[in-house]
């Protein structure tokens, strides 16, 4: 009989929130109990500096052009020996989703997400953070990683000297 | 105080009337109607008759008007503030029939002996043995005319083959 | 007529003593749907307002208070005010006929715990419940809004729809209980509650009354995955509140109705009859709250078919086959 098979599945889904009610709840309490977030979580966003102390991030507006609600603007400036740099660098985290494009996207693994997720303010001025807010002293992930000792340009060293580079070649010497 | 609260009570019911009737709106139609059922239900149980009391409520405020109401919900009536009061001559006939109860009414009360007044309401069990021992018959003949109204319903609302 | 004002003071005590109660229970009720819904869930629930978020229903209160109170354009402006003191007002009112103790004695006087106990208590109950109906009727045509309307004319064909079944369903309990008389059906029953005899009656009444507080699964009229909040989706702060309260009151009601006509009222064994009665309400209370924390929303359609096909005409067998019982028994 149908009713029966019915009032069966009734009887089974009221059960099982009867169990329910005395599971011990899931809830963190925030304010008193915080989450230790994953370290590749994803959260404010910072720019790294490479081992030697310089910045990282060489303006090349990748990150910018990889943001699917366009919150990251800068203006892209050199300094001496040919070495760019952003003179100024801004991410808006009041429309930044934190998906981490920016983060895929940048060549010099300058801009880095962590998992600092408690930002919020009651002021929504305060969360457009300017490039010194989001500068810090330190590599973040990928501690040993500079870009230019790989970049084939002079910057930190001549040409030719840097990781899996070879020699330039003289193309006059290349008599027969 | 019976007294005062049977004239509020007749009061209300006189003007929620008039104002259903004059109301051009039919939502702002029903709601007056309903205020005077209610007030009409009040003076039934001041007059000891709860049980008429009761089914003024149930069955015109609590079922026909909300009928009529969803039907009106349902069809749009559109602008009806707008639409025209009827001419001098639609108003003869109703007019005609208006004077004609008005002065039977008057004829009749103005012959009627007040019963003495019975202190006790009538008790359901009473209006039951009326309703079924006396007017048996009366009531079977309704029943059945309402369940030919039913199928007369149900063979109009009838799904016809496409 | 005179009256005796020792008479007149202990009705009007019973009267604030009884909206007091119902009141706060109302406000208390729903805390506790949140908490038991939070449970369900395997959440907490609020908590944060006083000791275990005992004082959120004051929260609650202050916030609707303080909120704008709105009408939208080309609402209807006295109908949208009239309309939630029409759907609160009736809910409360039945709680007059509802006796929901043993008669006590207080300074010489035989006091019952009834406000009134008026000879067709019963027929009164369903007369108001059929007036609410105009709270969810008025409400949503007002708003001049096409959710609450739509809400609101489901509203109205759903609560006509289970009023029948409701109705039809307590014709067995007066049948039985020989009287329309809410003391009469609660002394009847005595001996032996009336779901012992009645069980189908009783399923039959359950389901109405929860078609008719409009809860899941029959809460078709608000249902908010389709038509926002149904037939008060435009209404704001303490007019919002006061649907919302009212739906809460008519779970207290309905649930101390239930208790009155098939759970003995306040009889029951070795406790005293006011707590038996207030056991029995929080009892259909819980159900309610806990029928929402299970059951999905059923469709239109369903519920017109499961109200107008399966429980009026079983409502209506029941009625006769209770008739030739009562026949064949003498
Ligand atoms: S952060 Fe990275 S991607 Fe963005 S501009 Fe700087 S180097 Fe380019
Ligand atoms: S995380 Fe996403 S949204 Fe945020 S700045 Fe980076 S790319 Fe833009």
């Amino acid at each position: 009989m149908k009713i029966f098979s019915d009032m069966t599945a009734l009887m089974t889904g009221m059960w099982i929130t009867w169990k329910h009610i005395f599971r011990r709840p899931v809830t963190i309490q925030y304010p008193e109990q915080r989450r230790q977030p994953y370290p590749r979580y994803r959260a404010r966003i910072v720019l790294t500096r490479d081992p030697e102390g310089g910045e990282r991030c060489v303006a090349c507006q990748l990150c910018s052009a990889a943001c699917p609600v366009d919150c990251i603007s800068m203006q892209p400036a050199e300094g001496d020996g040919g070495r760019r740099y952003a003179e100024w660098f801004r991410i808006n985290f009041a429309r930044c989703i934190f998906c981490g494009l920016c983060a895929e996207a940048c060549p010099t693994l300058a801009i880095q997400m962590t998992p600092d997720y408690e930002i919020c303010t009651r002021d929504i001025m305060n969360l457009i953070y300017e490039k010194e807010d989001l500068l810090i002293d330190g590599c973040g992930k990928s501690a040993d990683y500079n870009f230019y000792r790989h970049a084939g340009i002079a910057v930190t060293q001549p040409r030719g000297n840097g990781a899996e580079e070879l020699p330039p070649v003289d193309v006059r010497g290349l008599m027969p | 105080m019976e007294t005062y609260l049977f004239y509020i009570l007749a009061v209300v019911t006189v003007i929620g009337t008039i104002l259903a009737i004059t109301e051009k709106h039919p939502v702002h139609a029903i709601v007056h109607l309903v205020t005077s059922f209610f007030s009409l239900a009040a003076i039934f149980f001041l007059l000891a008759a709860p049980l008429i009391a009761m089914f003024e409520v149930i069955i015109y405020a609590g079922a026909v008007m909300v009928l009529f109401m969803f039907v009106i919900m349902m069809l749009d009536p559109g602008r009806t503030d707008q639409a025209g009061r009827p001419g001098l001559r639609q108003w003869l006939l109703p007019a005609i029939l208006g004077v004609i109860i008005l002065v039977s009414i008057g004829v009749l009360a103005a012959g009627y002996v007040t019963a003495p007044h019975t202190s006790s309401a009538i008790t359901v069990r009473e209006f039951a043995v009326t309703l079924f021992r006396k007017y048996g018959v009366a009531i079977e003949i309704i029943s059945m005319q309402l369940l030919f109204a039913v199928v007369g319903a149900l063979y109009l609302g009838r799904r016809r083959a496409p | 007529m005179s009256y005796d004002p020792i008479d007149i003071t202990l009705i009007g005590a019973k009267i604030a003593l009884v909206f007091f109660v119902i009141l706060t229970l109302a406000a208390y009720l729903v805390f506790a749907e949140r908490k038991v819904l939070a449970w369900i869930q395997d959440r907490k629930g609020p908590n944060r307002v006083g000791p275990f978020g005992l004082l959120q229903p004051l929260a609650d209160l202050i916030k609707l208070l303080t909120k704008e109170d709105f009408r939208p354009i080309g609402a209807d402006k006295w109908l949208f005010y009239l309309a939630p003191a029409m759907a609160a007002i009736p809910a409360i009112m039945i709680f007059a006929v509802i006796p929901f103790g043993a008669p006590l004695t207080v300074f010489g006087h035989s006091v019952e715990l009834q406000i009134s106990d008026l000879n067709v208590g019963l027929l009164l109950f369903l007369a108001l419940s059929s007036i609410a109906v105009y709270g969810v009727a008025l409400g949503g045509w007002a708003s001049n809004s096409k959710y609450a309307l739509l809400g609101s004319i489901r509203g109205l064909a759903q609560l006509i729809s289970y009023e029948l079944s409701m109705g039809l369903s307590l014709v067995p309990v007066v049948m039985l209980a020989r009287s329309f008389r809410l003391s009469d059906i609660v002394a009847a029953q005595s001996g032996c509650w009336f779901i012992v005899y009645q069980p189908l009656a009783f399923i039959i009444f359950l389901i109405s009354i929860a078609a008719e507080c409009k809860r899941i699964p029959f809460d078709l009229p608000e249902a908010e995955g389709e038509l926002v909040a149904g037939f008060h989706t435009e209404y704001s702060g303490m007019r919002f509140g006061l649907f919302f309260v009212g739906e809460y009151i008519n779970i207290i009601v309905l649930g101390g109705l239930a208790a009155t006509f098939f759970l003995g009222g306040w009889h029951g064994p070795w406790l005293p009859p006011v707590i038996w009665f207030s056991g029995k309400v929080l009892a259909f209370a819980f159900l309610f709250i806990w029928m929402r924390g299970t059951l999905p929303r059923l469709r239109y359609d369903q519920l017109m078919h499961f109200g107008w096909k399966i429980l009026t005409p079983l409502a209506l067998v029941n009625i006769l086959v209770t008739g030739w019982w009562l026949v064949l028994r003498g």
